[in-house]
């Protein structure tokens, strides 16, 4: 919550003229029955007409002033809560980019999305809400009650006694509703996640024959909201009756009272006029003050969410000073020490002691089931992660002491999901090094066999591509993403799985391209299947996120039993995989 | 949309709530009453002030009387307004449920084509919110423009009852209330659709560099993917800025056409009054009426986009529960199956002007096993989705021991399979309840064995409530390895006649694999099996193999058969094989 009055600091003084507008716009309203009451207590009384048309001269000049302070209000408010959303919202964004990866997963990116959309239009029209209506509301309540003092003090007691059953009534009511409308919320939650569940599983549920069963379940959900709507609802039914009635009721003793302090000879029958249209102002404003209060209990979770977001450590990755050592020309190699890594905490690693020496040039391969651990073992290279245990360097270095922008350099990264952002492939192709030449964009899609389509399209390199990349086909995108790794020429290039969805030709073809760079990177080669690893300098096997075995192909052939299983059920020979 | 859709699914929307006409006539005479009840009050209260007129000029027996009068008028409009919003929440809240229930118990029904091609969240937000503010839209619209309407004839009837001639000043300066309040809405929607525009780029920019951003570090591309969003930030800002203010001035620019009116009922009743025409009372009854005059105008402007956008939730949410079934017709059932299957020269493509299985004929006896084989894409998932009928065949006929699937009942037919699917699906309920969904009536020592036998016992009892513990759908600790092998033990609980396994064992490790591999003979014995997979061990053993390539069965055969054939999939065998 109070992260938002730091945003609105920047605009403080609008902050505050949005509101003053509105109260000055309120006494301007106040000033009404005031006026009215001596149209009728001197114009009326005393037969001058010129007196009525003046004093109606002065109610128009009051509505004129009104518009004018209203709008000023109105648009100062909408500056105000507009331009600080936007900034909120330029400032998550900036700080989701900043998430560590684990971070990142933990929230999920829906939630994320959610935040930095819905959360802040809730802000946004929460703020513009509170500019308009927090001061002006309660104002005219009091204003109205201090005008009705200064028009008889006896009398004006009773708007006291109406205030103050008013906000009891509106009290009571909202503690009892407003709890609920969070159960509400919750419960409406449940029949989205059934809802999305269920489609998610439609195959399986028609499989099983779950139909009846579903809808039982989904039935239920949705009677429990709707009890809850209906039970709330006959609470908050009561709002505006209960309202109703005590305002009318002051009015009927208002009234009442007032007779007697006319025939005391105390006020005049104007002044009664004026009495009972305050009166009649605060119900409307009171029930304008309780519809906020509504809107403001939907975003203060809203805000509490985006604020918990916004005080997220941005990285909690360890970083030394860097030793200065890091020098211009890398080599590329990379050393592993006793590297272990879990994704909670716990000493249950999911990379476990993994030691490692990558000499530049050179090309690893590494192997193993899905859940294996090799995704997270290339993330532990480029320090995406921090190692729980152990150490990561590269050419002597810890990647500790290294900066995101300097290891981003020095790597070339193919992921295991082949994606593209929106714009342009050369726009994709620019993504770390922007001044590449289109003639280096193209050397890097020719090793990567995507030279040929992307040449076919109309536009060339500069053919539009849309968002994450839809609009070519899975192998086209595996290939981009490749040559994407390769512009500006990293010192070590990552391949995640990233032939998958290639023929075997093509893939023959890539590797050979890939061996044979002109500028030797060291190379890292994940995947599941034998044939791709085999020819690797050196191949680690990787189980349950331990090395099992290291070595080149005929050593493990002879010693690794895991590596052996995985390549006999991949090359089976007679006597292989049929026991 | 149009008029004419707009006025049929108004049909539509009347012909719904024709269940609660009886609620809707109370709720109508509620509203009635208390317009009438309402608009009392001021006229009462003119009565009042006329009572007081100076010291010694007051009329206490009358004004006793009016004053007893208005306590009457109001604990009357305390009830018909209490009893008229718990009516109308009544009937809101159950339309609501009613078609959340009936829209969700079509999406069991429809054709598997539809949930495929249409994009889920959009399901989810019918059944959500467009039921919501359809409801809410609808049914507070329609009071809300009832009694908005019944206010503005009554308030006329009310003041041409105390002064034609004010009556008339009122009744003139209303059109101009109502073409300002037109023009200025005319002009911010406009800008919020630009706002709405911008918002949209600005969310699939958000949704994209937020999926892609792990890319973006390795990139370093922060920086610049930051750049981009404020650009795209301050242009959104730049038009919310417009349509926030432009909206937020309907209401202060009414308002001074009110005070207008309100100043010039105020000289002409001051003056008349003067002349004896009004009473001070008639006068005061007059005021108020001028006052609140405008505010039903101004939510009736606001009713009638309201009322729109329901009818536009309501025609999604109409859409969705028409949605074409599945077609389940059959009433044949086969009390024991053989398991012998047919398929008899079947057409069939998801995209009816793309070519994509034809003339398919297959033979599979009982008990033997399929491979299907072929690149990724290649629609090898197809022949599944014909077997389970989530897709009927174009032409041809698919048999099951001579029988037409078509004749069968989806559940009969569909309880005949045990399926195995390569995208793991459970529920958000427990272990336990997952497992029972293939066999209800399943004992604890039945769903431990069959656990067992998938080697999955030993982590669910590692699991923090062992068997009970719930799986939730997002961020679950499970791996896919896990999670697969949850769902075959589901089908091993109860193992149907027949079965398909679509790369079943795709995220489970070789070593378990070979674990699991006796309980998996077991079960495969003496069922007919389609197995979708890439082992070429699975594969081998195989009685016969369709090689499935851009859609259709290139080669069916068995592995020696195939290897003489030397096509396809010869290739593909020797492909990996010469590596070694």
């Amino acid at each position: 919550m109070s992260f938002i009055l730091t945003y609105l600091k920047k605009y403080k003084i609008r902050a505050i003229l949005a509101p003053l507008f509105k109260m000055l716009e309120a006494i301007f309203e106040l000033l009404v029955p005031l006026v009215m009451a001596s149209i009728i207590n001197k114009g009326i009384a005393s037969s001058d007409t010129h007196y009525i048309i003046r004093m109606s001269g002065v109610l128009l000049l009051l509505a004129v002033v009104g518009l004018v302070f209203s709008l000023t209000a109105q648009y100062f408010s909408a500056n105000v809560a507009v331009y600080a959303a936007a900034e909120i919202r330029r400032d998550l964004f900036a700080k989701i980019l900043s998430l560590s990866q684990g971070t990142k997963e933990k929230i999920g990116d829906e939630v994320l999305t959610t935040r930095i959309t819905n959360d802040i239009n809730q802000i946004q029209n929460a703020i513009n809400m509170v500019l308009r209506l927090f001061l002006r509301s309660p104002f005219i309540v009091f204003g109205a009650t201090i005008m009705a003092f200064i028009v008889d003090v006896k009398s004006a007691l009773i708007f006291l006694l109406v205030v103050g059953v008013l906000s009891l009534i509106v009290f009571i009511i909202m503690k009892y509703t407003l709890p609920r409308y969070k159960t509400i919320a919750a419960r409406l939650e449940k029949v989205l996640h059934a809802t999305s569940e269920n489609l998610e599983g439609a195959r399986v549920l028609r499989a099983f024959n779950q139909v009846d069963k579903e809808k039982k379940g989904f039935e239920a959900k949705t009677g429990e909201l709707a009890s809850m709507q209906i039970s709330t609802g006959k609470i908050s039914a009561l709002l505006n009756p209960v309202t109703y009635v005590a305002v009318n009721l002051g009015i009927v003793l208002l009234i009442y009272v007032s007779m007697r302090r006319v025939d005391g000879g105390y006020i005049l029958q104007g002044d009664v006029v004026a009495l009972v249209n305050y009166m009649s102002q605060i119900l409307v404003e009171l029930i304008k003050l309780a519809n906020l209060i509504v809107l403001l209990m939907k975003a203060f979770p809203s805000a509490d969410r985006v604020q918990e977001l916004m005080e997220m450590k941005s990285d909690e990755r360890m970083h030394l000073n860097s030793t200065g050592n890091m020098q211009n020309e890398n080599a590329g190699s990379i050393q592993l020490s006793n590297v272990s890594f879990s994704y909670n905490g716990t000493n249950d690693y999911d990379v476990e002691d993994i030691t490692l020496d990558i000499p530049a040039g050179s090309v690893l391969g590494v192997i193993g089931g899905t859940g294996s651990g090799k995704s997270t073992l290339l993330k532990l290279m480029n320090h995406t992660y921090d190692a729980s245990k152990g150490q990561v360097s590269i050419d002597g270095i810890d990647v500790k002491s290294m900066t995101d922008g300097e290891l981003s350099n020095l790597f070339g990264i193919v992921p295991q999901k082949a994606s593209l952002f929106s714009g342009t492939i050369k726009s994709n192709m620019t993504m770390k090094k922007q001044d590449a030449g289109d003639e280096e964009i193209k050397a890097a899609l020719n090793i990567a066999q995507a030279l040929d389509f992307v040449e076919a399209k109309e536009g060339g390199i500069n053919a539009e591509v849309s968002g994450k990349g839809t609009n070519f086909s899975g192998g086209q995108r595996q290939r981009l993403t490749i040559a994407r790794a390769l512009v500006g020429q990293p010192r070590i290039l990552v391949l995640d799985d990233s032939a998958s969805a290639l023929d075997l030709a093509t893939e023959a073809k890539l590797r050979k391209a890939l061996h044979s760079l002109p500028w030797k990177p060291t190379i890292i080669l994940v995947s599941q299947r034998a044939s791709s690893v085999m020819d690797a300098d050196q191949i680690l096997v990787l189980e349950d996120g331990k090395a099992v075995g290291l070595g080149t192909h005929s050593q493990l052939l002879e010693s690794c039993d895991t590596y052996q299983e995985i390549y006999y059920c991949q090359f089976p020979r007679e006597e292989a995989c049929n026991e | 949309m149009n008029k004419k859709s707009q006025s049929r699914i108004l049909n539509r929307v009347l012909i719904e709530l024709k269940t609660y006409s009886f609620k809707i006539f109370i709720s109508l005479i509620c509203a009635l009453a208390t317009v009438y009840l309402t608009l009392r009050i001021p006229i009462l209260t003119g009565q009042a002030v006329d009572c007081i007129v100076a010291p010694g000029q007051i009329d206490y027996d009358r004004l006793i009387q009016v004053l007893k009068i208005m306590t009457v008028t109001i604990a009357a409009t305390f009830f018909t307004q209490w009893i008229m919003n718990r009516v109308n929440n009544d009937i809101t809240y159950s339309v609501t449920k009613s078609l959340r229930d009936r829209a969700f118990v079509k999406l069991q029904h429809m054709k598997l084509s539809t949930v495929d091609s249409h994009p889920h969240g959009d399901f989810v937000s019918r059944i959500v919110s467009d039921a919501d503010t359809f409801a809410d839209g609808l049914l507070m619209g329609f009071t809300q423009f009832f009694t908005g309407v019944l206010t503005i004839l009554g308030t006329i009837y009310f003041m041409l009852m105390i002064s034609v001639k004010i009556a008339l000043i009122v009744i003139i300066a209303t059109p101009a209330s109502l073409l300002l309040a037109k023009f200025i809405s005319e002009k911010t929607y406009k800008f919020f659709g630009e706002q709405a525009k911008l918002r949209g780029t600005e969310t699939s920019y958000i949704e994209e560099m937020i999926s892609g951003k792990n890319i973006i570090r390795n990139m370093d591309y922060e920086d610049d993917a930051l750049e981009r969003f404020e650009l795209m930030n301050d242009r959104l800002a730049d038009a919310s800025m417009k349509a926030t203010f432009y909206s937020s001035t309907v209401n202060p620019s009414t308002r001074l056409i009110n005070n207008i009116i309100y100043a010039a009922v105020g000289v002409f009743g001051a003056i008349m009054a003067i002349g004896g025409g009004i009473t001070v009372g008639g006068l005061t009854s007059f005021l108020s009426y001028a006052s609140t005059y405008a505010k039903p105008f101004n939510e009736i402007s606001g009713v009638i986009t309201e009322f729109q956008n329901a009818l536009a939730c309501a025609a999604r949410l109409f859409e969705m529960i028409d949605a074409e079934v599945e077609v389940d017709e059959g009433e044949t059932t086969i009390p024991e199956v053989d398991g012998e299957i047919q398929f008899n020269d079947v057409f069939f493509s998801y995209d009816k002007s793309k070519k994509l299985i034809e003339h398919l004929n297959l033979n599979v006896k009982s008990g033997q096993r399929v491979a299907i084989v072929g690149p990724t894409g290649a629609g090898k998932s197809t022949i599944i989705n014909l077997l389970m009928r989530f897709y009927d065949v174009d032409a041809g006929e698919i048999l099951v021991d001579g029988v037409d699937i078509r004749d069968l009942s989806l559940e009969d037919l569909r309880s005949k399979f045990g399926m195995v699917l390569q995208e793991t699906w459970l529920k958000n309920a427990s272990v336990r309840d997952n497992l029972r969904m293939a066999k209800p009536d399943a004992t604890d020592q039945e769903i431990i064995e069959a656990a067992k036998a998938t080697h999955a016992h030993s982590f669910i009892k590692r699991m923090p409530y062992g068997y009970d513990t719930i799986l939730s759908s997002v961020g679950g600790s499970l791996s896919q390895g896990q999670m697969q092998l949850l769902c075959i033990t589901r089908v091993m609980l109860n193992i149907p006649p027949m079965l398909i396994l679509d790369e079943a064992t795709s995220s489970i490790d070789t070593r378990t694999e070979q674990k699991i591999q006796s309980a998996f003979n077991k079960m495969m014995k003496g069922r007919t099996t389609f197995i979708v997979a890439h082992r070429l061990s699975t594969i081998r053993e195989a009685d016969v193999i369709l090689f499935v390539k851009d859609g259709s069965i290139v080669e069916q055969g068995s592995h020696v058969e195939l290897l003489q054939k030397n096509g396809f999939y010869a290739k593909l065998y020797r492909s990996q094989i010469e590596n070694c």
